[in-house]
């Protein structure tokens, strides 16, 4: 049994919140890098060059990647053999609170949804997602997410008759949708099966996974290289403006679902795909 | 082939840029977005002034980071315009002559951007750290308690911008695609 406490976990969603926000992910920036050596028109290679610049500019000087710090979406995992001295989830969200408050981090989160949407001023709550594993660690996965490409998600409960022509359609669908709104290039997860709320899970959590990683089932793993080819032949390109870079990775997760059913959920971020971990 | 241009910004300005025009733009500009949007129309409904004359003037629709101490500005790219879409042609149809954002507008706003001759400039998303580094100055001139969402008069320099929608109705969206996917087939 390993105790970890709540001073602990508020000083590192502090960092997380901020790092996140400073620092692109390593894989992020390099496919970044590399779709701007493939294109070729003057007008998406000098978006990808301002992009490149603006996550330099970022890191070095400690500001915001963009102005939508997002809102903080955590996924922890903690292990069935952790204590936590106080209530984890008021640890998370105090270290949301400051880790907003002292980066300087823009603040985005109205109370209620619909009639009164106040500010409430500290970027809380924080959208928190729990996994129960075996043994003593406590991983926790920050993640804010902008809302210009989160609007742009989508669900969609298929039918198995609708097959792999379906999911692409429906997938192809929604990146047209998304369009420039989305702040592309994209970096897009599928999530295919589970329940209508899971199927949404899956989909973040594909887009969170390594860019350049794969689905250990091949017929997947191809799945998710003709999807990305066929995104980024649409042309919308970066910013959508033209060009070859509409997409910068698809990664799909599945899980098993029922006889009469095929969810399936797209989840769109834009090239600031943030996140950091910590490992306790 | 980059064309400059400053504000106040005029409809002989608008008439000059084409979708696809890169510019760099200089001069006092106005931020605006949802919330702010909703209380100016709801202000001009009431028949009272608006916090600023918008006249022949440029809104930018963002919600910048906070300032660090020593900064006159934080991180501050463009949000999606198509939440102000509701707004824009009783903006456009008071003077308004120009909008900073990113993303799809709809019909109406391009029917009010012909008649007013006003131009749609796409900011590209996501790049708020560089962007903010071109303002100058920012001064909240109404609604403080809407926090980023406040209306801010910003001095900006050579704001790079690119020309979405023009005041002829063209689209870069549409055109950028289109020229893409043409070229992709002569090659084949
Ligand atoms: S979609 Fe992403 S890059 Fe665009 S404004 Fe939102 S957070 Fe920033």
């Amino acid at each position: 049994m390993k105790t970890i406490s709540q001073k602990t976990i508020i000083q590192e969603v502090k960092r997380l919140c901020q790092e996140a926000n400073y620092e692109l992910p390593q894989d992020v920036y390099q496919a970044l890098r590399q779709a701007y050596d493939l294109e070729d028109s003057s007008l998406s290679k000098q978006t990808l060059e301002v992009l490149n610049k603006n996550a330099r500019i970022a890191k070095e000087t400690s500001s915001p990647i963009c102005q939508d710090t997002g809102m903080a979406c955590v996924f922890v995992e903690i292990g069935q053999d952790v204590h936590v001295e106080g209530s984890l989830s008021e640890a998370i969200q105090e270290g949301v609170r400051q880790g907003y408050e002292a980066g300087y981090l823009r603040k985005s989160v109205v109370t209620d949804p619909m009639f009164d949407r106040i500010n409430t001023k500290d970027n809380t709550p924080a959208i928190i997602n729990y996994d129960i594993v075996e043994g003593e660690q406590l991983k926790i996965i920050v993640a804010p997410k902008g809302f210009g490409s989160e609007n742009m998600s989508q669900v969609k409960m298929l039918k198995p008759s609708d097959g792999v022509e379906g999911v692409k359609d429906f997938v192809l669908k929604v990146i047209h949708d998304a369009g420039p709104n989305a702040c592309p290039p994209m970096v897009i997860g599928v999530g295919i099966g589970g329940s209508f709320d899971r199927v949404t899970l899956l989909a973040k959590k594909a887009m969170l996974r390594e860019i350049g990683s794969h689905h250990p089932d091949p017929r997947y793993h191809d799945l998710e290289d003709e999807l990305l080819e066929k995104i980024n032949q649409t042309g919308i390109g970066p910013a959508g403006y033209g060009g070859k870079t509409t997409a910068l990775s698809l990664n799909i997760e599945t899980f098993p679902t029922h006889i009469a059913g095929m969810p399936v959920a797209v989840s769109i971020c834009c090239h600031v795909a943030r996140h950091k971990e910590v490992i306790l | 082939m980059m064309k400059t241009i400053t504000t106040p910004f005029t409809k002989e300005d608008a008439l000059k840029l084409k979708a696809g025009d890169q510019v760099l733009l200089s001069g006092t500009i106005y931020t605006g977005r949802d919330a702010a949007h909703k209380r100016m129309v709801a202000l001009i409904q009431e028949g009272k002034p608006l916090p600023f004359d918008v006249e022949n003037q440029i809104i930018y629709y963002v919600g910048p980071t906070p300032a660090k101490p020593g900064h006159v500005f934080g991180s501050g790219g463009p949000t999606t315009s198509g939440r102000m879409d509701a707004y824009a042609p009783t903006m456009l149809s008071l003077g308004l002559r120009g909008m900073i954002g990113k993303g799809y507008r709809n019909e109406n706003v391009k029917k009010a951007m012909i008649e007013y001759s006003g131009v749609y400039f796409g900011a590209i998303g996501g790049a708020g750290a560089y962007i903010g580094q071109c303002v100058q100055s920012c001064e909240v001139i109404a609604f403080d308690d809407l926090g980023p969402e406040a209306i801010r008069r910003l001095v900006v320099k050579d704001f790079p911008l690119t020309v979405i929608i023009d005041a002829y109705g063209n689209d870069l969206y549409e055109i950028g695609r289109k020229a893409y996917l043409e070229e992709k087939n002569n090659g084949k």
